[in-house]
């Protein structure tokens, strides 16, 4: 189980999220939801040490997250990456095995196999040998994917990966999703997207710079707590 | 026997076969950390440090040490500096670097005329004499090229990760800063051992310029570095060719070499030249048949 305990980040001498609470369940796909601004990449940036917290603690089964980052895989989003960079499709899934493989060596054919099948299972190994920048962004989001599954990691955060999608992605995504649920791994989800995908998420996380409501659906999803968020009036038909 | 003889004349000369060789050297040195510099999107730091390095060189003039070491040190700190602005406030990098360069090298020139190193020869550091190389400095360039290879082929995967996913990289757990901290020094030690050669203001050309060609011909980072070191290694041989019988400046005409491979590459590459496509179009309009 992952907790966070009183994570309070600063960005620039503002308060980008304040005193932010709560567990992420093995086995459970949960997203974190609010608007842009919002603080949801700041607070999972916070989590994985990318940027100083000025108060918190993460713990990954009981034990401090930092000393136990080999068990992450990141997606970050889009536009994080230069795509123009010259690396092939193969080499970004074994970038997943870094980490595992250790410094001066070289992959095992362990590592091989496991981002062959990665690629296999996100349909894109005939990919393999071209070039990430001639790829389309739903191949591309497909690739990080595989990267992630490489990585066989027991905690994964993905930021915002359904944006600039096919729906064929999307589909794949949900059903990658749903599958290392059942291997009871941990899933966190950034979105800022009401839409009908909503429904293939176990818990929410409603986020605008503290935490506003934590749950299922029909606790987080109400029109009073999105209108707190979102500063709109919003009508759900997720119940 | 004409074109052997016209190859073969310039080696006769201690010091064409000195230049030519240590211009080799950067010419593979400057395309293999050129490569990081491009993908980085980082070039101009390149030119930050190589203007930084005056300062540290009128010191070390002055307190008598290592002149190279000076050149080191004030370029690691012009470095630190650009990411020190950039990290802590909204300064976005190229402002950031536009900054560092000038007061550096205005330091550099005020210590210059306040602790009278004036003979220290600035027109030396700002176009180098790749002329005046001497054997123990291809012995130097040499070792610093050798280290750094080992260096990028023991640590390639991790500066692949990194340059291409610095948060993906960070996150896993790799040491990011300390591999940029790394990345820095390679760069300011080629910078540094370019200077005499080139001299500062074109030892951008080398960095970037044979790994720019061979980055629009090829499609993988190590294959950029390969190419861009064969580009590196003729730019600077013929360069060294063309100053000899055209009685040219030797660095600006090894430049110019790297420019026109450049302009070649943007024209004419098979995938990504300007002109390519419309010439196949033509070719295939003439022979249908083929396509």
């Amino acid at each position: 189980m992952l907790e966070v305990h009183h994570l309070a980040v600063c960005y620039r001498n503002n308060w980008a999220v304040r005193d932010l609470s709560f567990c992420l369940h093995p086995g459970q796909l949960t997203c974190l939801l609010g608007p842009n601004g919002a603080g949801k990449s700041t607070v999972v940036k916070a989590i994985l040490g990318l940027i100083p917290k000025v108060q918190g603690k993460v713990l990954w089964n009981e034990r401090p997250l930092k000393s136990q980052l080999h068990r992450i895989a990141y997606v970050p989003q889009r536009v994080q990456i230069d795509w123009d960079y010259p690396v092939t499709v193969q080499n970004v899934v074994m970038m997943g095995r870094t980490r595992s493989t250790g410094w001066f060596r070289t992959p095992s054919r362990y590592s091989l196999e496991l981002a062959k099948n990665a690629l296999e299972r996100v349909e894109m190994l005939q990919y393999a040998k071209r070039p990430i920048g001639e790829l389309s962004g739903g191949q591309q989001q497909r690739v990080f994917l595989a990267r992630a599954l490489a990585q066989e990691a027991d905690l994964f955060f993905f930021d915002e990966p359904f944006v600039g999608i096919d729906k064929k992605t999307e589909d794949i995504i949900f059903d990658v999703f749903a599958e290392l649920k059942q291997s009871n791994k941990t899933l966190l989800v950034i979105s800022h997207d009401l839409s009908e995908t909503l429904s293939h998420y176990d818990r929410f996380l409603l986020l605008n710079q503290s935490l506003i409501a934590m749950g299922r659906d029909r606790e987080v999803l109400t029109p009073a707590n999105l209108q707190q968020a979102y500063g709109k009036k919003l009508n759900l038909l997720v119940a | 026997m004409a074109i052997w003889h016209w190859l073969s004349e310039p080696l006769m000369f201690e010091f064409m076969r000195n230049s030519i060789t240590i211009g080799a050297l950067l010419g593979v040195l400057c395309a293999v950390v050129g490569s990081y510099l491009i993908v980085q999107q980082m070039s101009m730091i390149g030119g930050v440090i190589s203007h930084a390095v005056v300062p540290g060189l009128s010191l070390a003039f002055f307190w008598n040490i290592n002149l190279a070491m000076g050149a080191f040190i004030a370029g690691i700190l012009s470095a630190l500096v650009v990411v020190g602005i950039q990290t802590r406030s909204r300064i976005k990098v190229d402002a950031a670097m536009a900054l560092v360069l000038t007061s550096f090298l205005s330091l550099g020139v005020i210590l210059i005329s306040l602790l009278e190193t004036n003979q220290l020869d600035l027109s030396l550091i700002l176009f180098g004499d790749i002329l005046s190389v001497v054997p123990g400095d291809v012995g130097k360039t040499l070792v610093i090229t050798i280290v750094i290879l080992i260096l990028v082929k023991l640590f390639y995967k991790e500066l692949l990760f990194y340059t291409f996913d610095p948060l993906g990289a960070q996150a896993s757990g790799l040491p990011v800063n300390a591999l940029y901290f790394g990345l820095v020094c390679a760069i300011v030690l080629t910078i540094v051992a370019s200077m005499q050669t080139v001299g500062v203001l074109l030892v951008m050309a080398l960095l970037v310029g044979p790994a720019i060609t061979a980055y629009l011909l090829v499609k993988e980072l190590h294959q950029i570095m390969i190419l861009g070191s064969v580009f590196g290694i003729i730019s600077s041989i013929g360069g060294m060719y063309a100053s000899y019988y055209l009685d040219l400046p030797s660095g600006p005409a090894i430049v110019m070499v790297i420019t026109i491979f450049f302009i070649l590459a943007f024209f004419f590459s098979p995938s990504q030249g300007i002109l390519t496509a419309a010439l196949q179009k033509r070719v295939g309009h003439i022979y249908p048949d083929s396509e």
